[in-house]
């Protein structure tokens, strides 16, 4: 075959396949979306984060401002430290309050920014005062269901 | 004997060669003189091509020396020998045409790996190499397009590409028909005297190549067992000469495959085994 | 008995031996390969010409299974997903089956049987016909020739080709998800972008896929030049290629996944 027409076709399939790898990235993944600028690090405490994960959403009134990075143990106040990432474009005032919620009943867990009054705003390395852990289900109905026995207890007096 | 000068171009010394425990080759002696085309003959499995393999370096011998151009070929370094296949042209059995490419670029396949010749020089160089087997005409053909002698003679064109001092033939004419045997003979013998080169043509073809040869060597279970001008050979009264060259059926290399026992033995014996059997 | 005992665990010896043997020079080579492949980079049109012949001419078979491939998983999606009243989740399933895993596996499958089988049966002719021998008598290094164009062709054209079955799929299971089936067409989009990441699932399939390509590859032009160099050798050598590299492609894939996703 001639080399012209070789480099043609050859020519054609990287360019499809490059199409294909740009498709994927743009089209399926999030790669648009991405938090790609810049972004600076707060942590929070929490006595409980339930299902949690690392890159799960940070949201702010339901847009997502950022992913958690990093998720460990203290091991001298039991308590779980959660690193978020946030975009550099968002600024929260210093007592925000920051909680775990479910999107859904079943659903993926995420962590809510609950935007405060104060004048001053968080920086790069704070640590987050106010947060509230996740909602353990199996707790909630169990809280439920004593609380029901005893109503129902003094009901009875 | 040819007068033994230390001119010669290729010079086996006491060449030993054994794959794996089975010996091939057990101590030959050859020279190639400048110039001239030498035969090694022999039949089928003697160990002819592995002796153009250990001049070309392609494997080392177990013991003994190739000297080609006086140097010693199983100790060059692996540049080096590259440097001395440059200069060496060599025909495969079958041609090994490389089958995906034309025969324009089969002979211009060498130029264009060792020199920087420009395209349209290395045309009038290929154009001129197939011109000398005469085969200009066929330059785009594809060598599946070839007949076995058209494909003999491009890679014949192939192998004087760099014009060579040392060319070396294996079974030049296996497989061809009379006159394409008569061609590829009459263009070993011109070419290898057109390029003032020197020929080693491994054959078991007597009649075809003792018109054009030198110097014969009859090789057999390894060893040397002739040698001499076609006439002394033709003349031989040596028993495996005589056999060979008039192509007996039996004499020395014996029809019959050696077994341990003779023919009586073994019927009785495997019929008895059959018996048991059954 | 002793004696067929003894037999036996001959040939097992024999038999280990030869196989290490055979991972050993099949090393070496590959480290041959590597140093000798300034050739097929300095004369990249040697490279392009098998690109063509691997990637290239591999492209209907990767399109068409991959649409076909992707349509499946569209209807045995949503069959599945429609019982827990989450058909919309249909894109999410779909795209990371294959980005994660379909793609690169699949893909490298059908490679192995149509460009992994050509090179090596390439290869094993060229040597039973003498061209290899031909081009080492003229001073030229087969490998840098013959072997490391075909090797990095191969390596080239196979994450191209899974990236190629990946997207051809995820229209596939578009297809027959949202115009067929009816789901709607947004959700199955926004739910794929949500949960498809790009560094995690994207760059971890083509890579997935890069490895396999050099599998194969590898495999491909080792069995092709340690041929035996007759009809039934080169026919030998080019079943073994199929199979041995499906085999190792999918053990590279589970250690691969291990490494990869694991817990996240």
């Amino acid at each position: 075959m001639n080399r012209a027409t070789l480099d043609l076709w050859v020519g054609v399939f990287v360019a499809i396949g490059l199409g294909a790898l740009l498709f994927l990235a743009l089209k399926v993944g999030n790669l648009s979306s991405a938090t790609s600028g810049e972004t600076y690090r707060l942590q929070a405490k929490f006595d409980n984060i339930g299902g949690l994960k690392v890159r799960g959403a940070v949201k702010s009134a339901g847009v997502v401002v950022g992913r958690v990075a990093e998720i460990d143990f203290d091991p001298e106040t039991y308590l779980a430290v959660v690193t978020m990432k946030l975009d550099k474009r968002y600024k929260f005032p210093s007592d925000t309050f920051v909680t775990i919620n479910t999107s859904g009943l079943l659903g993926e867990q995420y962590i809510g920014m609950e935007v405060g009054g104060d004048s001053l705003m968080l920086k790069d390395g704070d640590v987050v005062k106010k947060t509230q852990s996740a909602v353990v289900l199996e707790k909630l109905i169990s809280q439920f269901m004593f609380s029901k026995a005893a109503e129902d207890g003094n009901a009875k007096k | 004997m040819i007068s033994p000068s230390s001119d010669s171009l290729v010079k086996i010394s006491n060449l030993s060669f054994a794959y794996a425990s089975r010996p091939v080759l057990t101590g030959i002696n050859m020279e190639i003189p400048r110039g001239k085309v030498v035969a090694i003959m022999g039949a089928s499995g003697c160990g002819k091509t592995t002796t153009l393999r250990l001049i070309g370096g392609q494997i080392k011998p177990t013991s003994g020396e190739v000297r080609v151009d006086g140097k010693v070929v199983h100790q060059m370094s692996s540049d080096g020998l590259y440097q001395l296949r440059r200069r060496m042209g060599m025909l495969f059995q079958f041609g090994a045409l490389f089958t995906d490419m034309s025969v324009f670029d089969n002979v211009a396949f060498q130029m264009r790996e060792h020199t920087d010749l420009p395209e349209d020089l290395i045309n009038d160089l290929v154009l001129m190499k197939l011109n000398a087997v005469g085969l200009r005409g066929a330059h785009d053909l594809m060598p599946s397009e070839l007949s076995g002698g058209m494909a003999r003679r491009v890679a014949l064109a192939r192998a004087i590409a760099l014009d060579p001092m040392l060319m070396m033939y294996d079974e030049p004419f296996a497989g061809l028909d009379p006159i394409s045997m008569g061609i590829v003979g009459d263009l070993i013998r011109k070419l290898n005297d057109a390029l003032g080169a020197s020929s080693i043509i491994v054959t078991h073809d007597v009649q075809e190549s003792l018109k054009i040869v030198d110097y014969v060597y009859f090789v057999s279970e390894g060893k040397v067992v002739a040698e001499g001008t076609p006439e002394e050979i033709k003349a031989s009264k040596a028993a495996y000469v005589h056999q060979f060259v008039w192509g007996e059926a039996d004499g020395p290399v014996p029809f019959h495959y050696p077994t341990s026992q003779s023919y009586g033995e073994e019927i009785m014996t495997q019929s008895a085994k059959a018996a048991s059997r059954g | 008995m002793a004696k067929r005992l003894v037999a036996m665990l001959t040939n097992l010896g024999n038999r280990v031996t030869s196989a290490a043997w055979r991972l050993g020079f099949a090393s070496r080579f590959f480290l041959m390969i590597l140093v000798h492949s300034g050739t097929s980079l300095r004369r990249f049109h040697l490279t392009i010409r098998e690109i063509y012949f691997a990637g290239a001419l591999s492209l209907i078979i990767i399109l068409v299974s991959g649409l076909f491939v992707g349509m499946v998983l569209g209807l045995q999606g949503y069959d599945t997903l429609q019982r827990y009243g989450s058909a919309e989740a249909l894109g999410v399933l779909v795209s990371l089956s294959l980005v994660r895993e379909l793609g690169p596996v699949v893909s490298a499958l059908l490679f192995a049987s149509r460009a992994g089988s050509a090179i090596t049966a390439e290869i094993g002719l060229m040597k039973a016909t003498e061209q290899l021998s031909a081009m080492e008598m003229m001073a030229v290094n087969p490998i840098a020739r013959v072997v490391a164009p075909r090797f990095w062709a191969g390596v080239v054209s196979m994450p191209l080709l899974a990236a190629l079955f990946s997207a051809m799929g995820i229209f596939g299971g578009y297809l027959v998800g949202v115009k067929l089936i009816g789901v709607d067409e947004g959700s199955f989009w926004s739910q794929m972008q949500a949960s498809v990441d790009f560094r995690e699932d994207i760059i971890n399939g083509v890579i997935k896929s890069f490895v396999f390509g050099v599998i194969i590859s590898w495999i491909a032009v080792f069995e092709g030049y340690d041929s035996e160099p007759t009809a039934e050798g080169v026919s030998g050598a080019t079943t073994r290629t199929v199979v041995t590299s499906s085999l190792a492609v999918l053990a590279a894939d589970f250690i691969l996944t291990a490494f990869m996703f694991r817990g996240a």
